[in-house]
Protein backbone atom coordinates (compact mmCIF):
# COMPACT_ATOMS: atom_id res chain seq x y z
CA UNK A 1 0.00 0.00 0.00
CA UNK A 2 1.15 3.64 -1.19
CA UNK A 3 0.28 6.60 1.29
CA UNK A 4 -1.02 9.46 -0.63
CA UNK A 5 1.96 11.73 -1.33
CA UNK A 6 3.71 14.02 0.93
CA UNK A 7 6.52 16.41 1.45
CA UNK A 8 9.23 15.00 3.99
CA UNK A 9 11.14 17.21 5.89
CA UNK A 10 13.91 15.91 8.41
CA UNK A 11 14.86 19.44 10.62
CA UNK A 12 18.39 18.90 12.02
CA UNK A 13 17.18 20.52 15.64
CA UNK A 14 14.33 21.01 17.83
CA UNK A 15 13.39 24.89 16.56
CA UNK A 16 13.65 24.13 13.03
CA UNK A 17 11.14 21.15 13.37
CA UNK A 18 9.26 23.49 15.29
CA UNK A 19 9.35 26.16 12.60
CA UNK A 20 8.24 24.10 9.93
CA UNK A 21 5.58 22.65 11.79
CA UNK A 22 4.18 26.39 12.58
CA UNK A 23 4.95 27.01 8.68
CA UNK A 24 2.35 24.28 7.63
CA UNK A 25 0.05 24.38 10.21
CA UNK A 26 -2.19 21.33 10.58
CA UNK A 27 -1.11 20.21 7.38
CA UNK A 28 2.02 18.51 8.75
CA UNK A 29 2.41 15.57 10.93
CA UNK A 30 5.59 14.71 13.38
CA UNK A 31 7.19 11.62 12.14
CA UNK A 32 8.67 9.94 15.41
CA UNK A 33 8.97 6.67 15.16
CA UNK A 34 6.13 6.49 12.49
CA UNK A 35 4.41 2.79 13.69
CA UNK A 36 1.08 4.27 13.98
CA UNK A 37 1.46 6.95 11.40
CA UNK A 38 2.64 5.05 8.35
CA UNK A 39 0.34 2.51 8.70
CA UNK A 40 -2.70 4.91 8.83
CA UNK A 41 -1.10 6.78 5.83
CA UNK A 42 -0.95 3.49 4.23
CA UNK A 43 -4.43 2.75 5.00
CA UNK A 44 -5.50 6.41 3.88
CA UNK A 45 -7.24 6.37 6.99
CA UNK A 46 -4.90 9.55 7.45
CA UNK A 47 -3.73 12.10 5.07
CA UNK A 48 -0.70 14.57 5.43
CA UNK A 49 0.54 17.48 3.13
CA UNK A 50 4.23 17.57 5.09
CA UNK A 51 5.84 14.81 7.21
CA UNK A 52 8.35 16.07 9.95
CA UNK A 53 11.13 13.83 10.42
CA UNK A 54 11.99 14.28 13.86
CA UNK A 55 14.75 11.85 13.70
CA UNK A 56 17.32 13.20 13.27
CA UNK A 57 17.11 16.15 15.93
CA UNK A 58 19.88 15.22 18.37
CA UNK A 59 19.43 14.94 22.46
CA UNK A 60 15.74 13.37 22.08
CA UNK A 61 16.24 10.22 23.18
CA UNK A 62 17.43 8.97 26.99
CA UNK A 63 15.78 8.07 30.44
CA UNK A 64 17.46 9.36 33.31
CA UNK A 65 16.67 9.57 37.08
CA UNK A 66 17.15 13.63 37.80
CA UNK A 67 15.80 15.91 40.23
CA UNK A 68 13.50 13.50 41.76
CA UNK A 69 11.73 12.18 38.80
CA UNK A 70 12.45 10.07 35.71
CA UNK A 71 12.96 11.85 32.39
CA UNK A 72 11.83 10.04 29.33
CA UNK A 73 13.29 12.19 25.91
CA UNK A 74 10.41 12.33 23.45
CA UNK A 75 12.09 9.86 20.81
CA UNK A 76 13.17 7.51 23.38
CA UNK A 77 12.45 4.23 21.71
CA UNK A 78 9.72 1.75 23.72
CA UNK A 79 13.21 -1.50 23.36
CA UNK A 80 14.96 1.38 25.17
CA UNK A 81 12.65 1.16 28.52
CA UNK A 82 12.77 -2.64 27.90
CA UNK A 83 16.38 -2.78 28.00
CA UNK A 84 16.55 0.59 30.64
CA UNK A 85 18.02 -0.88 34.11
CA UNK A 86 16.58 2.70 35.69
CA UNK A 87 13.22 1.24 34.31
CA UNK A 88 13.89 -2.55 35.71
CA UNK A 89 14.54 -1.61 38.96
CA UNK A 90 12.87 1.49 39.84
CA UNK A 91 9.65 1.34 37.60
CA UNK A 92 8.43 -2.01 36.77
CA UNK A 93 5.18 -0.63 35.52
CA UNK A 94 6.70 1.01 32.84
CA UNK A 95 8.68 -2.22 31.87
CA UNK A 96 5.22 -4.08 32.10
CA UNK A 97 4.27 -1.25 29.50
CA UNK A 98 6.93 -1.54 27.24
CA UNK A 99 7.01 -5.16 27.02
CA UNK A 100 3.37 -5.60 25.56
CA UNK A 101 3.23 -2.72 22.99
CA UNK A 102 2.91 -4.17 19.31
CA UNK A 103 6.02 -6.79 19.10
CA UNK A 104 9.06 -6.63 19.50
CA UNK A 105 10.52 -5.17 15.80
CA UNK A 106 7.76 -2.61 16.07
CA UNK A 107 9.02 -1.56 19.32
CA UNK A 108 12.62 -1.01 18.10
CA UNK A 109 11.00 1.96 16.13
CA UNK A 110 8.05 2.80 17.91
CA UNK A 111 8.62 6.03 20.50
CA UNK A 112 6.88 7.02 24.24
CA UNK A 113 6.56 10.38 22.65
CA UNK A 114 4.57 9.09 19.73
CA UNK A 115 2.63 6.32 21.78
CA UNK A 116 1.12 9.09 23.76
CA UNK A 117 0.90 12.52 21.04
CA UNK A 118 -1.09 9.65 18.83
CA UNK A 119 -3.82 9.96 21.51
CA UNK A 120 -4.76 6.42 20.56
CA UNK A 121 -7.09 5.24 23.68
CA UNK A 122 -5.84 1.60 22.75
CA UNK A 123 -2.11 2.24 23.23
CA UNK A 124 -0.89 1.08 26.34
CA UNK A 125 1.24 4.27 27.69
CA UNK A 126 -1.44 6.49 28.28
CA UNK A 127 -3.43 4.39 31.30
CA UNK A 128 0.14 3.81 32.61
CA UNK A 129 1.39 7.18 32.46
CA UNK A 130 -1.92 8.53 34.17
CA UNK A 131 -1.51 6.57 37.33
CA UNK A 132 1.85 7.59 37.65
CA UNK A 133 1.00 10.88 37.21
CA UNK A 134 2.81 11.82 34.48
CA UNK A 135 3.96 15.54 32.89
CA UNK A 136 4.26 16.15 29.00
CA UNK A 137 6.86 18.79 28.16
CA UNK A 138 5.65 20.12 24.63
CA UNK A 139 8.29 22.05 22.62
CA UNK A 140 6.29 25.00 20.14
CA UNK A 141 7.54 28.01 18.67
CA UNK A 142 7.69 30.20 22.05
CA UNK A 143 8.78 28.20 25.00
CA UNK A 144 7.87 24.75 26.36
CA UNK A 145 5.58 24.08 28.18
CA UNK A 146 4.63 20.93 30.94
CA UNK A 147 1.26 19.70 30.57
CA UNK A 148 -0.26 17.21 33.07
CA UNK A 149 -1.33 13.77 31.70
CA UNK A 150 -4.56 14.36 33.44
CA UNK A 151 -5.40 17.34 31.14
CA UNK A 152 -3.27 15.70 27.74
CA UNK A 153 -6.13 13.22 26.35
CA UNK A 154 -8.79 15.33 25.39
CA UNK A 155 -10.81 13.07 23.11
CA UNK A 156 -10.36 10.10 20.29
CA UNK A 157 -6.79 10.78 18.39
CA UNK A 158 -7.03 14.37 20.21
CA UNK A 159 -4.62 15.50 22.81
CA UNK A 160 -3.68 19.15 24.25
CA UNK A 161 -0.96 19.42 22.17
CA UNK A 162 -0.97 22.02 19.20
CA UNK A 163 -0.50 21.45 15.54
CA UNK A 164 3.18 23.29 16.13
CA UNK A 165 4.29 21.50 19.75
CA UNK A 166 6.62 18.17 20.16
CA UNK A 167 6.66 16.12 22.78
CA UNK A 168 10.06 16.41 23.90
CA UNK A 169 10.05 14.88 27.40
CA UNK A 170 7.91 12.78 29.59
CA UNK A 171 8.51 13.41 33.78
CA UNK A 172 7.45 10.72 35.92
CA UNK A 173 7.73 11.15 39.60
CA UNK A 174 10.32 8.79 41.23
CA UNK A 175 7.85 6.34 43.71
CA UNK A 176 8.04 7.30 47.03
CA UNK A 177 8.72 4.61 49.73
CA UNK A 178 6.31 1.44 49.91
CA UNK A 179 4.63 2.31 46.27
CA UNK A 180 4.35 -0.25 43.53
CA UNK A 181 2.28 -0.19 40.25
CA UNK A 182 2.01 -2.64 37.28
CA UNK A 183 0.23 -2.80 34.00
CA UNK A 184 -1.89 -5.81 32.77
CA UNK A 185 -3.09 -6.19 29.13
CA UNK A 186 -5.06 -8.76 27.63
CA UNK A 187 -4.85 -9.09 23.84
CA UNK A 188 -5.60 -11.89 21.12
CA UNK A 189 -2.02 -11.92 19.77
CA UNK A 190 1.11 -10.36 20.13
CA UNK A 191 0.82 -7.25 18.29
CA UNK A 192 -2.83 -6.78 19.11
CA UNK A 193 -4.79 -4.13 21.17
CA UNK A 194 -6.05 -4.39 24.34
CA UNK A 195 -8.92 -6.44 24.29
CA UNK A 196 -9.12 -4.77 28.19
CA UNK A 197 -6.07 -3.40 30.26
CA UNK A 198 -5.35 -1.89 33.53
CA UNK A 199 -2.73 0.19 34.73
CA UNK A 200 -2.57 0.67 38.76
CA UNK A 201 -0.24 2.30 41.34
CA UNK A 202 -0.45 3.21 45.20
CA UNK A 203 1.68 4.06 48.19
CA UNK A 204 1.00 2.58 51.13
CA UNK A 205 1.04 4.49 54.41
CA UNK A 206 3.67 3.34 57.60
CA UNK A 207 0.38 1.74 59.13
CA UNK A 208 0.04 0.43 55.66
CA UNK A 209 -3.29 1.89 54.44
CA UNK A 210 -3.24 3.05 50.81
CA UNK A 211 -2.04 6.82 51.19
CA UNK A 212 -2.34 7.28 47.44
CA UNK A 213 -3.91 4.86 44.15
CA UNK A 214 -4.22 5.08 40.67
CA UNK A 215 -6.29 3.51 38.25
CA UNK A 216 -6.53 3.99 34.30
CA UNK A 217 -7.29 1.77 31.52
CA UNK A 218 -6.63 1.05 27.77
CA UNK A 219 -9.07 0.83 25.30
CA UNK A 220 -11.90 1.59 27.73
CA UNK A 221 -14.07 4.40 25.81
CA UNK A 222 -13.15 7.80 23.44
CA UNK A 223 -9.82 8.55 25.63
CA UNK A 224 -8.07 6.59 28.29
CA UNK A 225 -9.97 6.58 31.41
CA UNK A 226 -8.83 7.23 34.98
CA UNK A 227 -10.87 5.58 37.19
CA UNK A 228 -11.20 8.46 40.44
CA UNK A 229 -14.42 6.54 42.17
CA UNK A 230 -12.33 3.34 42.07
CA UNK A 231 -8.98 5.52 43.19
CA UNK A 232 -11.27 6.91 46.08
CA UNK A 233 -12.86 3.81 46.83
CA UNK A 234 -9.26 2.50 47.83
CA UNK A 235 -7.52 5.50 49.45
CA UNK A 236 -7.24 5.13 53.13
CA UNK A 237 -8.09 1.61 53.24
CA UNK A 238 -6.15 -1.39 53.87
CA UNK A 239 -5.86 -3.40 50.48
CA UNK A 240 -7.34 -6.66 51.54
CA UNK A 241 -9.05 -8.88 48.90
CA UNK A 242 -12.09 -6.76 50.19
CA UNK A 243 -11.27 -3.39 49.15
CA UNK A 244 -9.14 -3.96 46.11
CA UNK A 245 -11.99 -6.54 44.85
CA UNK A 246 -14.52 -3.50 45.48
CA UNK A 247 -12.30 -1.04 43.76
CA UNK A 248 -11.89 -2.79 40.64
CA UNK A 249 -15.51 -3.60 40.72
CA UNK A 250 -16.14 0.38 40.61
CA UNK A 251 -13.04 0.90 37.42
CA UNK A 252 -14.70 -1.82 35.41
CA UNK A 253 -17.83 0.34 35.86
CA UNK A 254 -15.74 3.48 34.27
CA UNK A 255 -15.06 1.98 31.51
CA UNK A 256 -17.60 2.38 28.20
CA UNK A 257 -16.29 0.33 25.54
CA UNK A 258 -17.23 -0.35 22.22
CA UNK A 259 -17.99 -3.81 20.97
CA UNK A 260 -15.59 -4.29 18.16
CA UNK A 261 -14.36 -7.76 16.87
CA UNK A 262 -12.51 -8.03 20.12
CA UNK A 263 -15.56 -8.76 21.63
CA UNK A 264 -18.83 -7.21 22.61
CA UNK A 265 -18.77 -4.05 24.97
CA UNK A 266 -20.44 -6.19 28.20
CA UNK A 267 -17.53 -8.35 27.78
CA UNK A 268 -14.82 -5.69 27.50
CA UNK A 269 -16.70 -3.66 30.57
CA UNK A 270 -16.20 -7.15 32.44
CA UNK A 271 -12.53 -7.77 31.55
CA UNK A 272 -11.78 -4.24 32.62
CA UNK A 273 -12.73 -5.28 35.97
CA UNK A 274 -10.80 -8.20 35.93
CA UNK A 275 -7.41 -6.84 34.76
CA UNK A 276 -7.94 -4.05 37.13
CA UNK A 277 -8.15 -6.31 40.06
CA UNK A 278 -4.99 -8.40 38.52
CA UNK A 279 -3.04 -5.15 38.01
CA UNK A 280 -4.20 -3.88 41.68
CA UNK A 281 -2.95 -6.95 43.13
CA UNK A 282 0.16 -6.69 41.58
CA UNK A 283 1.41 -3.26 42.61
CA UNK A 284 0.15 -4.12 46.42
CA UNK A 285 2.21 -6.60 46.05
CA UNK A 286 5.19 -4.52 44.37
CA UNK A 287 4.36 -1.82 47.26
CA UNK A 288 5.60 -4.81 49.79
CA UNK A 289 1.87 -5.12 51.43
CA UNK A 290 1.67 -8.21 50.67
CA UNK B 1 6.26 14.97 -5.97
CA UNK B 2 9.28 15.63 -3.54
CA UNK B 3 11.77 13.83 -4.59
CA UNK B 4 15.20 13.15 -2.72
CA UNK B 5 18.26 11.89 -2.84
CA UNK B 6 19.71 9.59 -0.17
CA UNK B 7 22.97 7.56 0.33
CA UNK B 8 22.92 4.60 2.49
CA UNK B 9 24.88 1.39 2.93
CA UNK B 10 23.17 -1.91 2.06
CA UNK B 11 25.14 -5.26 3.75
CA UNK B 12 28.00 -3.38 3.54
CA UNK B 13 27.84 -1.30 -0.21
CA UNK B 14 27.09 2.24 -0.44
CA UNK B 15 23.94 2.99 -2.57
CA UNK B 16 22.56 6.32 -3.77
CA UNK B 17 18.98 6.34 -4.95
CA UNK B 18 16.76 9.12 -6.05
CA UNK B 19 13.54 8.72 -4.32
CA UNK B 20 9.56 10.12 -3.56
CA UNK B 21 9.17 11.37 0.22
CA UNK B 22 6.35 8.13 -0.12
CA UNK B 23 8.61 5.53 -0.94
CA UNK B 24 8.84 2.82 1.34
CA UNK B 25 11.99 1.63 2.39
CA UNK B 26 11.21 -2.25 1.28
CA UNK B 27 9.84 -1.25 -2.21
CA UNK B 28 13.61 1.17 -2.31
CA UNK B 29 15.17 -2.84 -1.92
CA UNK B 30 13.28 -4.56 -4.07
CA UNK B 31 12.64 -2.53 -7.04
CA UNK B 32 15.11 -0.45 -6.77
CA UNK B 33 18.30 -2.43 -5.46
CA UNK B 34 16.70 -5.18 -7.03
CA UNK B 35 17.26 -7.20 -3.42
CA UNK B 36 14.05 -9.55 -3.39
CA UNK B 37 15.14 -11.65 -0.58
CA UNK B 38 13.24 -9.08 2.08
CA UNK B 39 9.76 -10.20 1.24
CA UNK B 40 6.37 -8.26 1.52
CA UNK B 41 3.99 -10.20 3.41
CA UNK B 42 0.46 -8.17 5.75
CA UNK B 43 2.35 -4.53 4.28
CA UNK B 44 0.36 -3.76 7.71
CA UNK B 45 3.31 -3.86 9.91
CA UNK B 46 1.78 -7.40 11.82
CA UNK B 47 3.95 -10.04 9.77
CA UNK B 48 7.45 -9.15 9.71
CA UNK B 49 8.85 -10.65 6.37
CA UNK B 50 10.34 -7.26 5.45
CA UNK B 51 12.47 -7.44 8.71
CA UNK B 52 15.75 -5.84 8.22
CA UNK B 53 18.37 -4.48 10.37
CA UNK B 54 18.51 -0.88 10.65
CA UNK B 55 21.70 0.72 11.86
CA UNK B 56 22.07 -2.83 13.48
CA UNK B 57 18.09 -3.19 15.08
CA UNK B 58 15.45 -5.42 12.96
CA UNK B 59 12.16 -3.14 12.29
CA UNK B 60 9.54 -3.94 9.89
CA UNK B 61 10.79 -2.57 6.13
CA UNK B 62 7.38 -1.59 5.10
CA UNK B 63 6.85 0.71 8.13
CA UNK B 64 9.58 3.17 7.44
CA UNK B 65 10.16 5.27 4.74
CA UNK B 66 13.10 5.21 2.19
CA UNK B 67 14.06 8.97 2.93
CA UNK B 68 14.44 7.52 6.93
CA UNK B 69 17.15 5.11 5.40
CA UNK B 70 19.44 8.48 4.18
CA UNK B 71 22.60 7.90 5.91
CA UNK B 72 22.10 4.34 7.69
CA UNK B 73 23.64 1.20 7.63
CA UNK B 74 21.43 -1.78 6.53
CA UNK B 75 21.57 -5.26 6.51
CA UNK B 76 19.02 -7.46 4.43
CA UNK B 77 18.82 -11.23 4.06
CA UNK B 78 21.18 -10.90 1.68
CA UNK B 79 23.84 -9.64 3.55
CA UNK B 80 24.24 -12.57 6.27
CA UNK B 81 26.43 -14.53 3.86
CA UNK B 82 30.31 -13.90 3.76
CA UNK B 83 32.34 -15.56 1.54
CA UNK B 84 29.98 -17.88 0.27
CA UNK B 85 29.75 -19.49 3.73
CA UNK B 86 26.15 -19.27 5.64
CA UNK B 87 25.94 -17.22 8.41
CA UNK B 88 25.49 -19.47 11.81
CA UNK B 89 21.55 -18.46 11.62
CA UNK B 90 21.16 -19.63 7.99
CA UNK B 91 23.28 -22.77 8.49
CA UNK B 92 20.97 -23.51 11.74
CA UNK B 93 17.53 -22.62 9.57
CA UNK B 94 19.23 -25.60 6.71
CA UNK B 95 20.03 -27.86 9.30
CA UNK B 96 16.75 -27.66 11.75
CA UNK B 97 14.62 -27.12 8.62
CA UNK B 98 13.77 -24.35 9.78
CA UNK B 99 11.36 -23.49 6.57
CA UNK B 100 8.36 -24.73 5.10
CA UNK B 101 7.37 -22.36 2.26
CA UNK B 102 10.26 -19.77 3.32
CA UNK B 103 7.92 -16.67 3.34
CA UNK B 104 8.77 -15.94 6.68
CA UNK B 105 12.70 -16.97 6.59
CA UNK B 106 14.21 -13.86 5.69
CA UNK B 107 12.98 -11.91 8.51
CA UNK B 108 12.97 -14.42 10.87
CA UNK B 109 16.58 -15.26 10.09
CA UNK B 110 17.45 -10.91 10.28
CA UNK B 111 15.21 -11.60 13.55
CA UNK B 112 17.04 -14.37 15.00
CA UNK B 113 20.69 -12.75 13.91
CA UNK B 114 19.62 -9.55 15.70
CA UNK B 115 18.85 -11.87 18.73
CA UNK B 116 21.96 -13.96 19.17
CA UNK B 117 24.04 -10.56 18.45
CA UNK B 118 22.64 -8.97 21.57
CA UNK B 119 22.27 -12.53 24.06
CA UNK B 120 24.50 -15.68 22.59
CA UNK B 121 22.43 -18.03 24.72
CA UNK B 122 18.51 -17.34 24.83
CA UNK B 123 16.73 -19.60 26.56
CA UNK B 124 13.31 -21.18 24.20
CA UNK B 125 10.76 -18.16 25.81
CA UNK B 126 13.18 -15.51 24.80
CA UNK B 127 13.94 -16.62 21.31
CA UNK B 128 9.75 -17.15 21.05
CA UNK B 129 9.20 -14.09 22.52
CA UNK B 130 12.08 -12.23 20.31
CA UNK B 131 10.25 -13.80 16.92
CA UNK B 132 7.17 -12.63 17.81
CA UNK B 133 6.46 -10.34 15.26
CA UNK B 134 7.62 -12.52 12.50
CA UNK B 135 4.17 -14.71 11.90
CA UNK B 136 5.03 -18.13 9.83
CA UNK B 137 2.23 -18.69 8.19
CA UNK B 138 3.03 -22.41 8.08
CA UNK B 139 2.93 -22.69 11.80
CA UNK B 140 6.55 -23.99 11.50
CA UNK B 141 7.65 -22.19 14.75
CA UNK B 142 8.62 -25.47 16.80
CA UNK B 143 11.69 -25.83 14.00
CA UNK B 144 11.86 -21.85 13.40
CA UNK B 145 12.93 -22.10 17.13
CA UNK B 146 15.65 -25.28 16.98
CA UNK B 147 17.12 -23.68 14.38
CA UNK B 148 17.88 -20.31 16.46
CA UNK B 149 18.60 -22.80 18.88
CA UNK B 150 21.29 -24.24 17.00
CA UNK B 151 22.72 -21.33 15.83
CA UNK B 152 23.53 -20.03 19.45
CA UNK B 153 25.16 -23.08 19.65
CA UNK B 154 27.44 -22.90 16.54
CA UNK B 155 28.34 -19.12 17.45
CA UNK B 156 29.12 -20.06 20.97
CA UNK B 157 31.17 -23.08 20.08
CA UNK B 158 33.23 -20.43 17.79
CA UNK B 159 33.49 -17.22 20.19
CA UNK B 160 33.32 -18.54 23.52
Amino acid sequence: MIPAAFDYHAPTSLSEAVALLSKHGDTAKVLSGGQSLLPLLKLRLGQAGHLIDIGRIPGLEYIKEEGGMLRIGGRTRESALERSEVVRTRYPILLDTAQVIADPLVRNMATVGGNLAHGDPGNDHPATMLVLGAQVVATGPKAERVIPIDGFFVGLFTTALQPDEIVTEIRIPAPPARSGGAYVKFERKVGDYATAAAAAFVTLGASGLVERAGIALTNAGPKPVRSTAAEKLLTGRRPDAAALGEAARAAGQSATPSADRRGAADYKKEMAGVLALRALTKAVQRAGGR
Amino acid sequence: MAMHTIKLTVNGEPHEATVESRLLLVHLLRENLRLTGTHIGCDTTHCGACTILFDGQPVKSCTVLAVQADGRQLITVEGLEKDNKLSAIQDGFYQEHGLQCGYCTPGMMITGTALLERNNSPSELEIREAISGNLCRCTGYVNIVKAIQHAARATKQETP
